[in-house]
């Protein structure tokens, strides 16, 4: 067992146990650090709770934020479980973003029951692309997917930034000289149905039903078990003749995929338009990043995923408080995010210990000439 | 200056952080332990040295405090990997959100700071009236850029000719035949991982108090904590390679910038020069070399099987049969 790199992974008992356990700490922490600050933990936690739920329209603020959250962490799942670490969730979500821009500006003189599928689908093909590409470097030339997805985000923003500043600039913007880094709106029948007279967008629906999708793939059908099996070791998997490069790229490619369908709900459904200021962040909200995070707390589950994606779209809500109530910036998230990370990742050893009391069989040996992580 | 004296001169200075970090994620890496934070121990470096240096008027106090707040970040990662025996890469990965998260609240307001000091700047008299090397290397430097020349042929001579150095590579390459001839495996994984996070903290540390000072929030470092782990990979885990990479990149970062100040490139019109738009194109060239730089690495690393320490990102559990 221990020539096997130690893969994150619960135990069937930890599932719900860990995460809140992990997120009970991180939040302990979270307080000592706030009261470092000089501010008064239990005020600023208050805050947050009332300002992630404290009205109709907080909740579905709360849910809107969920809504690429839960795209974003239902795609890193699938990679995870396919033995591929996809950081690049910001630049996936950014080119599947662009791409259903160009399809809605382009193709505006269609109906929006032919509309809005094809812009959706877009999005999902140009972040599945953004994707794929980090699986082929990886499966062909042993790139670093980690490394090469990092690089691959800091493109796309550029190409965003270009095409925002000219091919894609909102004419009436370059009318008047302005020049804002933005599309025009988008047409009014492009809109993603309202669910109830709030912000709350159909694309949180969309993800659920995704997220039910993503299991079903993963543990219902014969191309999920050999994602699943090329990640559990990609030795045997090779002995069983899967050819494992190929579901290294399906994995990145459908966890790329999804976060490009995250971007285009998101830009359908909350902005309306495309716009940038000059990073990922201003669009993606760091839904990318957040995203890892959530697929962690969800117990790398499609269908865990969906608490855990509400769950962390509060936190963000409430974090906006943060500033108002106790003064303590609303990156301090961030900084709950790193330690939700670090308690969950660190109780993988109990997860373990408890897993060999309960006579699991041993892991078979894995790859160790070139080790996964840095394959 | 002419225009590519001016470019390298300038490659030289950013390259200096790219080097510290380059050669603390080389050095965790040659004992086994891969550490992904590097942009979240640099992050906590930049802002504690920016600090603590607003704070008390004394930039080598700031560099410092950099330095213990890289190196405190690195042992919550070598707790969690080393001990706990957790998956590297999502320890690492949380502790890029950690740094990152902790040093945009303990930046806030730092952005505004005024008279914070800088490093002191030098120039070695006679070698900086050479042609082109004297401008480049050693006209009007940080002093951390001179540390950095030391740090090259010290890691070098110290990883391959010293006992110590053995010691590193077996840990790294294999633990279980290291610990059999009673060298303390878990003791010296620490150790480098925390010289890895302290490196790291001084790289952030040298872009705040001396090449670009200042706190500009998680922009500050630009992601050359993750072209740091690039580099190690592209220089195939050896030191002068690392530090010949971390000046070539930090080179581009400059001509990036000057290759838009151009009118014509041998007769035929830049277009970088007429169309500013353009520039987001160069400003994408350091992350695609990048990946270009990764890809040239793992090849290498893929022909000659070699390169990469065996053990690296393998957990080490002592006495346990089958432990490489």
């Amino acid at each position: 067992m221990s020539t096997t790199r130690q893969r994150f992974d619960f135990g069937r008992y930890n599932f719900i146990l860990v995460p809140f356990i992990a997120g009970g700490l991180a939040l302990l922490v979270g307080a000592v650090i706030i009261w470092l600050l000089g501010a008064n933990p239990i005020e600023a936690y208050i805050g947050m709770v009332q300002g992630a739920l404290g009205s109709p329209n907080a909740i579905a603020d709360s849910l809107v934020k969920a809504g690429p959250l839960l795209f974003v962490g239902v795609g890193i799942c699938i990679a995870y479980r396919g033995g591929v670490i996809n950081i690049g969730g910001e630049g996936q979500i950014v080119i599947g973003a662009l791409a259903t821009t160009l399809v809605v500006l382009t193709l505006s003189g269609l109906p929006s029951l032919i509309l809005i599928p094809l812009a959706l689908a877009a999005g999902f093909v140009g972040g599945g692309f953004w994707g794929g590409i980090a699986g082929f470097l990886k499966a062909r030339f042993k790139v670093n997917e980690v490394l090469s997805t990092i690089m691959l985000n800091a493109i796309a923003v550029q190409l965003m930034t270009f095409l925002l500043n000219g091919a894609l600039m909102d004419p009436t913007s370059l009318d008047n000289s302005i020049r804002i880094p933005q599309t025009q709106r988008f047409p009014l029948w492009t809109d993603l149905p309202r669910l109830i007279p709030t912000r709350l967008h159909a694309g949180i629906l969309l993800g659920v039903l995704i997220a039910v999708l993503a299991y079903i793939l993963l543990w219902h059908t014969t191309i999920g078990y050999r994602i699943r099996a090329v990640g559990f070791n990609t030795v045997a998997s090779k002995y069983a003749g899967i050819n494992v490069g190929r579901y290294q790229i399906l994995a990145i490619t459908l966890s790329g995929a999804l976060a490009g369908l995250g971007g285009a709900v998101e830009v359908m459904g909350v902005n309306h338009r495309l716009f940038t200021d000059g990073s990922a962040t201003g669009f993606t909200g760091n839904a990318g990043f957040n995203g890892i995070v959530v697929a962690l707390f969800g117990a790398l589950h499609p269908l865990g995923v969906i608490p855990a994606s509400f769950l962390f779209g509060a936190l963000l809500t409430g974090a906006n408080t943060l500033q108002r109530t106790v003064q303590v910036p609303g990156a301090f998230v961030t900084t709950l995010d790193g330690l939700v990370v670090i308690f969950v990742v660190a109780s993988q050893i109990w997860a373990r210990r408890r897993a060999t009391r309960h006579a699991m069989p041993e892991l078979p040996p894995q790859d160790k000439i070139v080790p996964a992580s840095t394959t | 200056m002419n225009f590519w004296a001016n470019i390298f001169s300038a490659g030289v200075s950013n390259g200096t952080a790219l080097l510290f970090a380059t050669m603390g994620e080389l050095l965790a890496e040659r004992a086994g332990v891969l550490n992904l934070g590097v942009e979240g121990m640099m992050l906590m470096g930049a802002v504690a040295a920016y600090g603590t240096a607003a704070a008390t008027g004394d930039a080598w106090l700031g560099l410092l405090a950099g330095m213990l707040a890289g190196g405190f970040l690195s042992l919550l990662h070598a707790v969690v990997v080393i001990s706990l025996r957790a998956d590297q890469v999502v320890s690492g990965l949380a502790l890029t959100f950690l740094g990152a998260g902790l040093a945009l609240v303990l930046g806030e307001g730092l952005a505004s700071a005024r008279g914070v000091p800088t490093l002191p700047i030098y120039s070695i008299p006679l070698l900086d009236q050479m042609p082109f090397f004297g401008p480049v290397f050693f006209d009007n430097k940080s002093v951390l850029v001179f540390v950095g020349y030391l740090l090259i042929p010290i890691l070098w001579f110290y990883i391959y000719r010293t006992r110590a150095g053995l010691h590193l590579r077996a840990v790294g390459e294999y633990p279980a035949a290291a610990d059999s001839l009673g060298i303390d495996v878990y003791a010296l994984r620490y150790f480098y991982v925390l010289a890895g996070g302290v490196l790291a903290g001084l790289a952030g540390g040298a872009i705040t108090l001396s090449i670009t000072p200042g706190w500009f929030s998680e922009f500050t470092t630009s992601g050359y904590g993750w072209i740091a782990i690039a580099l190690v990979i592209f220089a195939q885990w050896d030191p002068v390679r690392a530090a010949v990479g971390a000046y070539l990149f930090g080179s581009l970062r400059r001509f990036t910038l000057d290759a838009q100040g151009i009118q014509n490139v041998f007769g035929i019109a830049n277009p970088f020069f007429y169309d500013r738009n353009l520039q987001f194109f160069l400003e994408m060239l350091p992350y695609a070399l990048t990946i270009l730089a990764l890809l040239i690495g793992s090849r290498a690393a893929i022909r000659k099987r070699l390169g990469a320490p065996a053990a690296l990102g393998l957990p080490f559990v002592r006495g346990e049969r089958g432990t490489l």
